[in-house]
């Protein structure tokens, strides 16, 4: 009877943790098959991976939904075309992304790429997606480096982080007014990146220090701060590790003013960091909400529920951009990279056309500060570039 | 090399480590105490601790506690969050055992297939907590899954007394006083009372104590109840310390705790204490000295030292052959 009981209560663990790791997977759409009106021309599958789950979705999946929303729009307009979108999770891990790219690459049902959401993932695809041939449009990695090399594939119609992190020297600067501003990054592209940029436009910082994933306490850290005397602390790096850090950093009393970049654009942030997070200052590539073209952000916010937030008009012009493909015939993996590269239209989040390194026109670009206010996330200026 | 700042600030530094390093402690407690009797490694231990974390948000979140409330509000959070995170950490230790090992015991599995149960047992409680659970504390359509809870700061952290430009507060002080209060108190059971006789006779030899009368599995549901307990209180700690948690939290903790334990000497109780509180004023030290994602280099370099001169590690394997 006890032993009956037990493995009654093992199985149901066993399901349990099956469970949990179907929930992982994210179900994809089902291969296109024959149409029956025969539009051949107007079918196929993009995919689109990042971090959709995991302590730094927040960031992301704003931007998941700008996609949903201009594939859910482009099919009310053209009931004849079958394109579906697969979105591929993958928890912002470079390693985990490199499988899932494989995997794209191989489907040669897939036509084209949205993402990577962040930089690591798109750095250690891109080469992938090269070879096959394929284009990757990116609505949020903006490490400097990503467009520094020959890659054919990587595009993005997000500034780049030397135009931020211009912006966000020139805010620390005029704006703080900090004399000891100290960095701190979490050794991922992105976050490294970003901080170069910071650090070679400050000249002189305070300290700095370098975490590292995962990391949850940051004694050190703070020990540095405080020794540093420091007014101002940058931080390059994702909300799984700055709310943590951020929240020590008040209980132990520092109370210099801190300033993240667009990887802190996620609501889970000041959630996570607290009462610790008021007044902290998250700069960003994108526009506010409300300063979107179209009937984007009203589209938006009637599906679901919430204003576009990080990226969402990102995502919805870099879903639009290979719609638009497809619809006009290039609905192949090379007929999509040269429509791509092609491209010359305005977009609801700015003017959209590539340069030969895949990024978009810099003059296009414009950098907003954003301030945490009672928690949330609220546009506070823009901020120029001199 | 930033000497000028870890000399300079050298006992801020080394009150930052300990305190770290007590926490530590605490967890490894449940490594060694398992390790000491069966052998085992349990790795679904950094789980247990995970459970307990959550336990105290989940208490504090349906008490609604603020930020420092006032004196009579924290006593109460306080013991509630103890209580259930014990209550959480220790059911899950046991349960763990009754579902995932005995059976294994009784058909004599070999090691290796302990040793798969339990990382199996640790994932599965990880994700579970990671996919599932989490949706109850924070979740608003932007996805929900594996996110870092955030829990009110209940004690806000003050300088308690300074002694010569070190500051201690009272939080480090609480951490402190409660890791030796419990490795005390553990210490004493073990070696003073009957059920610690017990455990000692198990872990010297199971068939012999077996034959004297002592319920083997009685000892050994004793003793993930003890390291569940304690990774309870370790969780309570966690959460007024950094008040935050996640479902991976124990995996590095874990991780660090084992280290601990191994350091100082696997199966010994005092070593556990000792191990923890070295690894973290190393960690502290390193992080100093270079950058904070140099701390497991230096702590793994101190380990793999340690343990060239000292194979059993600093206080050597003793549970077993503690005083009678």
């Amino acid at each position: 009877m006890r032993r009956k009981f037990v493995r009654t209560l093992g199985v149901a663990f066993a399901i349990t943790g099956m469970l949990a790791a179907a929930g992982c997977q994210d179900s994809g759409g089902d291969d296109p098959a024959t149409d029956a009106t025969g539009a051949a021309k107007c079918t196929g599958k993009i995919a689109t991976f990042g971090a959709f789950t995991g302590g730094d979705s927040g960031l992301v999946i704003p931007s998941l939904n700008g996609i949903k929303l201009a594939f859910e729009q482009f099919k009310q307009k053209n009931a004849d075309c079958d394109i579906t979108l697969q979105e591929f999770d993958t928890q912002g891990a470079p390693d985990q992304a490199t499988g899932i790219a494989n995997g794209i690459v191989q489907d040669e049902s897939f036509l084209a790429v949205i993402g990577g959401g962040f930089s690591g993932e798109s750095k250690a695809t891109m080469t992938q997606f090269e070879a096959a041939g394929m284009v990757m449009v990116s609505q949020s990695a903006t490490a400097t480096e990503l467009t520094a090399g020959t890659n054919k594939a990587f595009h993005r119609v997000v500034g780049n982080d030397g135009t931020q992190g211009a912006a966000a020297v020139v805010y620390i600067k005029n704006v703080l007014k900090s004399t000891k501003p100290f960095v701190v990054d979490d050794g991922t592209t992105y976050g490294q990146g970003i901080i170069a940029e910071v650090k070679k436009g400050l000249g002189a910082v305070a300290g700095e220090d370098r975490i590292q994933k995962d990391q949850q306490n940051f004694d050190a850290t703070i020990g540095k701060i405080k020794s540093a005397g420091a007014d101002v602390v940058a931080y390059g790096g994702y909300t799984n590790e700055a709310a943590p850090l951020l929240k020590q950093m008040r209980a132990a009393g520092v109370t210099a003013k801190f300033l993240g970049f667009d990887g802190l654009y996620d609501p889970n942030f000041p959630k996570g960091a607290g009462a610790g997070a008021e007044g902290a200052i998250v700069t960003c590539p994108c526009l506010p909400a409300s300063e979107a073209g179209g009937t984007f952000a009203a589209d938006f916010e009637k599906k679901f529920g919430i204003a576009p937030g990080s990226y969402g008009a990102e995502g919805f012009d870099a879903a639009n951009i290979l719609l638009e493909g497809i619809k006009a015939g290039k609905g192949t993996r090379k007929g999509l990279l040269e429509w791509v590269d092609a491209y010359d239209k305005q977009g609801v989040s700015k003017y959209i056309k590539f340069a030969d390194n895949g990024d978009v026109d810099k003059s296009k670009v414009v950098i907003w500060a954003y301030e945490i206010k009672g928690g949330a996330i609220t546009p506070q200026q823009e901020v120029s570039l001199s | 090399m930033n000497f000028d700042e870890l000399f300079g600030h050298f006992g801020q530094h080394t009150v930052d480590g300990l305190a770290k390093g007590a926490i530590y402690a605490l967890v490894a407690l449940g490594y060694t105490l398992v390790y000491g009797v069966l052998k085992l490694i349990n790795f679904a231990h950094s789980e247990v601790f995970m459970v307990g974390t959550f336990a105290v948000v989940g208490v504090w979140t349906a008490m609604g506690a603020t930020d420092s409330p006032p004196v009579g509000t924290l006593i109460l959070l306080l013991v509630a969050g103890l209580a259930a995170a014990m209550a959480a950490s220790g059911l899950t230790a046991v349960a763990t055992e009754r579902i995932a090992y005995r059976r294994l015991r009784r058909m004599n599995a070999p090691p290796l297939i302990f040793l798969i149960t339990a990382i199996g047992v640790s994932l599965v409680l990880s994700e579970a907590y990671g996919v599932w659970l989490a949706r109850f504390f924070q979740g608003d359509g932007l996805g929900s899954q594996r996110l870092v809870v955030g829990m009110p700061a209940v004690i806000k952290q003050d300088v308690l007394f300074s002694v010569g430009g070190t500051d201690v507060t009272n939080i480090q002080f609480i951490i402190f006083v409660s890791a030796l209060v419990m490795m005390a108190g553990l210490d004493q059971f073990i070696n003073r009372t009957r059920y610690g006789r017990g455990v000692r006779a198990v872990a010297q030899n199971p068939d012999t104590a077996a034959l004297m009368g002592v319920n083997k599995d009685r000892v050994i549901v004793l003793i993930f109840l003890l390291g569940g307990l304690l990774a309870g209180v370790a969780a309570l700690l966690w959460a007024i310390r950094y008040g935050n948690t996640r479902f991976n939290v124990g995996f590095v903790l874990g991780l660090k705790a084992f280290t601990a334990a191994v350091l100082g000497g696997i199966g010994n109780l005092r070593g556990a204490l000792l191990g923890g509180l070295l690894l973290g004023v190393v960690e502290v030290y390193a992080a100093t000295l270079t950058q904070s994602n140099w701390e497991d280099v230096a702590a793994f370099v101190v380990l793999v030292v340690v343990l060239l001169f000292r194979p059993t590690g600093l206080l050597g394997e003793s549970l077993g052959r503690a005083r009678a």
